[in-house]
């Protein structure tokens, strides 16, 4: 206790040099949570809209489905199996068929995905109304990036080939009625949304699909021989996965930025036993025992620590909670590899503001109390003559 | 108490290694020092006074022989124990004043009464006490880059009584101060001793300061060449 309102009395008699000394160390712990709480935001907002637009509330695969191996397409599809036609029925999911295809488009072919999808489906946040069938043209909706590699705009046919059921080639002119607007690149690039009827129509398979979507929140599904089950989890193991390898290289950058903090309030505090070693011995010749002064020195550290966290919070906060409620726009936001939109909405939990402001006190008194290991090893007779150390 | 004195060494030898050599700074101190006594060790540079003085202070240990302070062997003293001598049973008060340099003159003074853990208000109480003797009252918040050094050393003095410890060991006190304020210092010192019956033990080889002894204690090389009572100018 004595140390404790010693150390406070001497930060408080140091002045200006402990804000000095805390504000540089509440620098890295604002660095830290905004850097963190960027990442978390990214990631929170890759995956809700992932969920958004590709997952729902998770996926019945046909067994045979493999999303990374095109060639399972051929067989990945079967009739809806009649224990989620239910559902279907309620709006509470959406069966989707994927065959392999091909567009020209300005004179090249690419390969695609073709997705067929019902047009008025609400499970998924896709723009599929507009695919209301017409009758006479294929509709099709393409997102807005792979419009941008294609050319391709609203109104503009484009020829869709495909192979049907039997192997056959065919093929036929659709018209884009709309761009997909999203940040999901699994849904934008390389594939076209085309009705699904007509899609099993033209593909010759009446009545398959090759998986269904269910609704967010939907719980209780059956399980379906032939299908399988893929939890919303399962499928953002990849972007976690991704999110995963971009926080490890962010995270190395304020391991980098927290250590230099470290390094400098390591160093202050040798200079600050270096400089006061007269005052050590007098502390000691005045009756504190050496593991007194070693608390008070390693509370004086810990205190910064708490100093710079209440700075941190100062400026910090206000921060935090703009950022968080108008976010800010990241240029070449499609280069990421993932869904994170134009603009970025940090999360900043009460766990990561927690977690990072124990870290900090945790680090600064354990960096405090470091160099104060001399002080054990400093004789007073030594320290009151400025020598020692 | 060891034979109703506060201090007794028997035979003090300490050694300090050099390199591979090795320097006696005391050479077989014995001697004892009464409750009340205003007495003071005398000699030149690297005699041995400040040593002297350390051991007694507890800050360091003979290398040999025994001192025994207000019945503690300094010897066999543990840290924690020699602390709570310190703490409780001694003051001091260097040539340098040590002041701690954030604090005020106050928090200065209060400073071995927060170790003593004593209650606000009677520290307050002690500590305008202990400034009034000084007579710095009015300096109390004063941090010590505002202080001259006569005051300086006042505010040494007035830390040094403020728990009113039976022995105060100052170490060439007016050393860095003119004769006025040297005056000023010894005449308070005098005083504590006479009204609060407080041992006080100099090192000095200052001749302002050796006039005001009751005792004088030569140290040569180390060992006591002189001993003996003196009248006292003040």
């Amino acid at each position: 206790m004595t140390a404790l309102r010693l150390a406070i009395r001497n930060l408080r008699g140091a002045g200006i040099r402990t804000w000095l000394n805390a504000f540089s160390l509440s620098l890295a712990f604002v660095a830290i949570i905004f850097g963190q709480g960027l990442l978390q935001g990214m990631n929170k907002q890759a995956e809700d809209a992932s969920v958004e637009f590709a997952f729902g509330g998770g996926q019945f695969w046909h067994v045979a489905y493999d999303p990374y191996d095109p060639l399972t397409l051929e067989n990945a599809h079967a009739p809806m199996p009649a224990e989620v036609e239910a559902l279907v029925e309620a709006g509470r999911a959406v069966p989707i068929l994927i065959i392999q295809g091909s567009i020209y488009s300005e004179g090249r072919m690419l390969p695609v995905l073709i997705k067929g999808i019902l047009p008025g489906q609400k499970v998924l946040a896709l723009p599929t109304p507009a695919l209301a069938d017409t009758g006479a043209e294929l509709p099709v909706l393409v997102g807005a990036r792979m419009a941008k590699s294609t050319g391709l705009a609203v109104g503009d046919y484009v020829t869709v080939q495909w192979r049907d059921a039997e192997g056959a080639f065919d093929a036929r002119d659709g018209r884009v009625v709309q761009l997909l607007e999203t940040s999901v690149m699994g849904i934008d690039v390389g594939q076209v949304w085309v009705p699904l009827d007509r899609l099993q129509r033209m593909a010759g398979m009446p009545g398959a699909v090759t998986l269904v979507t269910v609704a967010k929140g939907e719980h209780h599904l059956p399980a379906v021989s032939g299908w399988v089950f893929r939890s919303p989890g399962y499928l953002l193991s990849d972007l976690r996965q991704m999110v995963q390898s971009k926080t490890v290289g962010q995270s190395i950058m304020f391991l980098v930025l927290f250590l230099l903090a470290m390094l400098a309030m390591f160093d202050t505090q040798v200079l600050s036993i270096f400089r006061r070693r007269r005052e050590i011995g007098m502390l000691v010749a005045l009756g504190m025992t050496r593991s007194q002064v070693i608390a008070m020195f390693t509370l004086e550290g810990a205190l910064h620590g708490v100093l710079a966290a209440f700075l941190g919070t100062i400026y910090g906060a206000p921060l935090f909670i703009y950022l968080s409620a108008n976010g800010f726009s990241i240029p070449g936001g499609d280069t990421w590899g993932f869904a994170i939109g134009e603009r970025i909405y940090p999360t900043y939990t009460a766990g990561l503001v927690l977690g990072t402001t124990l870290l900090v006190l945790i680090v600064a008194t354990i960096v405090s109390w470091l160099p104060t290991r001399r002080i054990a090893k400093l004789k007073p007779t030594d320290a009151l003559s400025g020598r020692g150390l | 108490m060891e034979n109703g004195f506060v201090v007794r060494t028997v035979d003090l030898v300490k050694k300090y290694r050099m390199g591979r050599h090795e320097l006696a700074a005391l050479k077989g101190v014995t001697l004892d020092f009464a409750k009340g006594e205003f007495s003071g060790i005398v000699g030149p540079s690297g005699s041995g006074k400040t040593t002297l003085l350390n051991i007694i202070g507890s800050l360091d240990a003979p290398t040999s022989g025994s001192a025994v302070v207000l019945g503690a062997r300094i010897e066999t003293l543990s840290p924690r124990k020699a602390a709570e001598l310190r703490s409780r049973h001694i003051g001091f008060i260097f040539q340098t004043f040590n002041l701690l340099p954030v604090y005020t003159a106050f928090e200065n003074v209060e400073f071995p009464l927060l170790l003593l853990g004593m209650s606000a208000p009677e520290r307050r109480e002690r500590v305008m006490d202990a400034l009034k003797w000084v007579g710095l009252e009015d300096r109390a918040g004063s941090r010590p880059t505002q202080l001259s050094g006569g005051e300086s050393q006042r505010v040494a003095i007035a830390r040094a009584v403020v728990k009113q410890p039976e022995i105060v060991l100052a170490d060439e006190p007016t050393a860095n101060l003119d004769a006025e304020n040297s005056r000023h210092i010894l005449d308070t010192m005098v005083r504590l001793n006479r009204e609060l019956g407080t041992t006080f033990i100099f090192s000095t080889h200052d001749e302002k300061v050796i006039r005001y002894l009751r005792r004088r204690i030569v140290l040569v090389d180390g060992a006591v060449a002189e001993d003996k009572p003196q009248e006292p100018a003040a």
